[in-house]
């Protein structure tokens, strides 16, 4: 399987990959708590009775619709890219992968679909109620779907309830608890779902605030941000919290991708976190390079939050890739020897029965039982492959962390001036209300960067290398398709943002707030 | 009860349960047919508006559908959506494109500032409507006519032919089938637009495309029925699982399942019936009977491609290689658990039907397109 990989298809397969997973998470964690805080609103008029809260409600869910309808347009492709550029994969884990897409279809997307309409133009054709109901409906669909798309890509992560079978060559599904109630599913689906409320919090604030900064619909805008930074200051602090359960369980399963996020090399008791740091280029695994240029160390930090225990051991990339028997950690390099073994007696079992030499086939099968949790590094060149980037991976987790921090404060601001009715007093502040919304945008990209890059090279972690995952497809037809993606995507969301933009001038519509 | 079921129980009732949803798909597509109208039926802009508008209610159903056949796919048939998007990579790559191209049409289509104009997004929406079903029929073609792909011991993918899938949109089958999907689509968009619309001229014009779209339907319809009858076709040996190609096994599958024979003719002739109503008298239900019969139909040709000893993705180069539902599919406990979420899916159907009954319970008619501020 491995003689004929053309590596630089697998990168284009991964530009192409992240390209379409970049594109769809602009306009995801929108839909996720914008859809939210449009059933908040409307659950107010019909609370209130009042009809501004109903104008206000249908502001929001106009930019809701637009921002929808290219989501949608770019999640199908991730779905059906799965098949197209890494089919090998589709194969080996489809078994247990494809249930929770067909879920997600099955219990969010219709729910989605079915409601959608009757929230957009069933305000004459439902009762209050029952229209209430449906926007609550899309909201629940919407964050339904990101539950299960995030259990499927938490077990990507950490893949448990299954088992490789020899005889398919693949790997089958014997628990579908464990892979539904995976402590990094939940994690990663309160983390993601949480950073959605965040951003559209963020983006209800930052509209809000050019109104008030132009002297426009100052009830309107005051209204929405009051309830929007309330919202965004819980959401804000939940992120945070799940961010820290959700480090704290990447440790135990991705210790390599922790040791990335930090730029830790060599692992120490205890171990310092890197408030700042600018990360050496030119360092690599097992050589004596500083890893940093130049760093602010908070001592014993990271033991604490990594392991939750003071003084504590937490694993550098050295010690994973060379190993460290005084911490009983197995290196990369011993893993795939045994890894090859699992290999090469993977094809001597499928040649055994081909040809129907049965004890040649147990012999086989017994050997690669011995190895078959390493099968995944058996397909790595050397061992500094199970490296991820780490300076993106570092950088791009200080740019979220530090952001996700600043969020906290500037909601805090914003609540504090909303009560003492300061708010257009205080322009500055408005300012930065709506330069935030971008800031949110970039913290929502470097959470993925930070989850993505730092699982590299693994598609299935310790399982499926991505170089294996591919389509058999020439690096010329990835390449082709990549550009027609970017190309694509890129007018899509000029458009998008030219309409949003003219949306947002011309306002509520008939507001006299 | 499900937990004791065969795996290859299973196996027929995922192929059963996944035709179904393909079938909903075909009927849904009334969407895509109710798109080209839009450049030529309509007479002016606010007709326009009135078809766009009465599909936009509905689009995001049919576009569902089609995600969860090719979820359902994924997880009950991985060997299949591994060897075919993989392999056939260019067909699915275009017809991917037409419907991101719809995902962003209605709701870019009239608003201000939208970039690429309006007119552009119609042309979006004819794409959608045109080539996009005509690509999905050449793809469903291929479940008779073969592919060009050979599996490793592995079962990993290799595709033989250089144009990746699009060479199966030069088969005479294949487009002759995909082309009667597109116009079948125009009959069930006609029919649709006759039960959702208001106003009498309009629905005067549909009543008649519907007749015509009918008549343009049937020389493709009739060679597809000819050559099903007559072409050689894919079988499995049940005890040694061999593959080969015989003469006649197309009609010898509908011999051997009436039943499968008898949803086809009655499924086609809802369709005639469902169009003849809505040409001939001044039922606006010509949908429903249409609609069961594209579900009729389609089902039929699922199953004569996946039951009885048919791999339903036969390969031209290597027999060997063709999926059947039995090896191509899904692990005996995923079915299973997958079985037991499928009991969800009558729930699903009867609140889409509930809305859809409630919000159509009145007529589309011009006012309210022009009179509210939402519609697309």
């Amino acid at each position: 399987m491995i003689e004929s990989v053309d590596f630089g298809q697998v990168n284009w397969a991964r530009a192409q990959f992240a390209l379409t997973a970049m594109y769809h998470w602009i306009f995801v964690p929108l839909t996720l708590g914008l859809s939210v805080l449009c059933a908040f609103f409307e659950t107010l008029y019909v609370r209130t009775g009042n009809n501004e809260w109903k104008q206000l409600t249908k502001f929001w869910m106009s930019l809701f619709a637009v921002n929808f309808a290219i989501g949608v347009a770019t999640g199908i492709i991730l779905e059906f890219e799965f098949g197209t550029n890494w089919s090998n994969y589709s194969w080996m884990v489809g078994d247990i992968f494809g249930t929770p897409l067909a879920i997600e279809g099955i219990l969010a997307f219709f729910l989605e679909a079915t409601f959608f309409a009757v929230m957009f133009f069933g305000w004459d054709r439902f009762s209050k109620r029952m229209h209430l109901f449906s926007t609550w409906m899309v909201a629940l669909g919407s964050n339904l779907s990101a539950l299960w798309i995030l259990i499927a890509n938490g077990w990507m992560q950490n893949p448990i309830g299954m088992r490789f079978n020899p005889e398919t060559a693949r790997f089958e599904m014997l628990d579908i608890w464990a892979v539904i109630s995976s402590r990094i599913a939940i994690s990663h689906f309160t983390h993601a779902t949480s950073s959605g409320f965040l951003l559209a919090s963020l983006f209800v604030t930052a509209v809000s605030s050019w109104f008030l900064l132009k002297g426009r619909h100052q009830t309107f805008a005051r209204r929405s941000i009051t309830v929007a930074a309330t919202f965004g200051l819980f959401s804000a602090m939940f992120v945070a919290f799940t961010g820290d359960e959700h480090a704290y369980i990447t440790v135990k399963t991705q210790p390599m991708k922790l040791a990335a996020m930090e730029g830790l090399y060599k692992g120490k008791k205890p171990t310092g976190l890197i408030a700042f740091g600018v990360v050496n280029p030119d360092k690599q695994t097992g050589d004596a390079g500083d890893p940093f240029v130049t760093k602010i160390e908070v001592p014993g930090m990271l033991s604490l939050l990594a392991n939750r225990k003071l003084g504590s051991f937490v694993a550098g990339i050295d010690d994973l890739v060379w190993g460290n028997p005084e911490h009983d950690i197995v290196g990369v390099d011993r893993k795939m020897k045994y890894g090859r073994q699992a290999v090469s007696s993977l094809a001597d079992f499928k040649k055994a029965r081909k040809t129907g030499d049965s004890a040649a086939a147990v012999a086989a099968l017994a050997i690669f039982d011995q190895n078959r949790e390493f099968l995944g590094y058996g397909y790595l060149k050397k061992p500094s492959d199970a490296v991820p980037p780490v300076s993106l991976v570092f950088y791009s987790f200080r740019v979220m962390a530090g952001l996700g921090t600043f969020f906290i404060l500037l909601f805090t601001l914003f609540l504090i001036q909303s009560a003492r009715d300061k708010l257009t007093a205080n322009r500055w502040l408005l300012r930065i209300g709506v330069i935030s919304v971008f800031l949110g945008y970039i913290a929502q990209q470097a959470g993925w960067i930070v989850t993505e890059v730092g699982r590299q090279p693994w598609a299935i972690q310790g399982l499926l290398p991505v170089s294996v995952a591919r389509s058999n497809l020439d690096s010329g037809t990835v390449a082709v398709t990549f550009f027609i993606f970017l190309a694509l995507f890129t007018v899509m969301l000029i458009a998008e943002v030219k309409i949003m933009t003219k949306q947002i001038s011309l306002g509520p519509e008939g507001s006299a707030l | 009860m499900i937990g004791n079921l065969e795996w290859s129980t299973l196996q027929q009732l995922w192929w059963l349960i996944t035709s179904l949803v393909g079938s909903l798909f075909i009927f849904l597509t009334f969407v895509q047919g109710g798109q080209t109208l839009i450049l030529t039926l309509a007479k002016n802009e606010s007709e326009k508006s009135l078809i766009v508008n009465s599909l936009g209610r509905k689009w995001e159903l049919t576009f569902t559908a089609l995600v969860l056949f090719g979820g359902a796919l994924y997880a009950a048939f991985p060997l299949f959506y591994a060897t075919s998007f993989g392999g056939a990579y260019w067909v699915w790559i275009a017809i991917l494109l037409t419907f991101v191209l719809q995902a962003i049409s209605y709701e870019f289509r009239r608003k201000p500032n939208n970039f690429l104009g309006q007119r552009t997004y119609e042309v979006f929406l004819l794409i959608n409507g045109t080539v996009g079903i005509l690509l999905i029929g050449a793809a469903i073609g291929t479940f008779f006519t073969g592919s060009n792909f050979r599996l490793n011991d592995y079962s990993l993918v290799q595709w033989t032919h250089p144009l990746r899938g699009l060479e199966a949109a030069f088969e005479p089958f294949n487009v002759s089938f995909g082309l009667f999907l597109v116009f079948l689509a125009r009959v069930l968009g006609t029919l649709y637009l006759t039960s959702n619309i208001e106003d009498a001229d309009l629905v005067a014009r549909l009543r008649k495309s519907s007749f015509t779209n009918l008549l343009l339907s049937l020389p493709f319809l009739l060679f597809v029925l000819y050559r099903l009858i007559t072409m050689n076709g894919f079988t499995v040996d049940p005890a040694s699982k061999v593959i080969s190609l015989v003469a006649g096994k197309y009609l010898d599958n509908m011999l051997s399942m009436p039943s499968v024979l008898a949803m086809l003719l009655s499924g086609l002739s809802l369709v005639v019936l469902g169009a003849m109503l809505n040409r001939f008298t001044t039922s606006r239900r010509g949908i429903w009977p249409a609609g069961l019969g594209t579900v009729l139909t389609c089902l039929s040709v699922f199953f004569l491609t996946g039951y009885h000893n048919t791999p339903f993705y036969p390969s031209k180069t290597d027999l060997g290689s063709s999926l059947t539902i039995y090896n191509a599919s899904s692990s005996h406990y995923t079915l299973t658990m997958m079985s037991y979420v499928a009991i969800l899916v009558p729930f699903v159907l009867a609140y889409i039907a509930w809305v859809w009954r409630q919000m159509d319970s009145r007529r589309l008619g011009f006012e309210e397109v022009t009179g509210d501020s939402k519609s697309y």
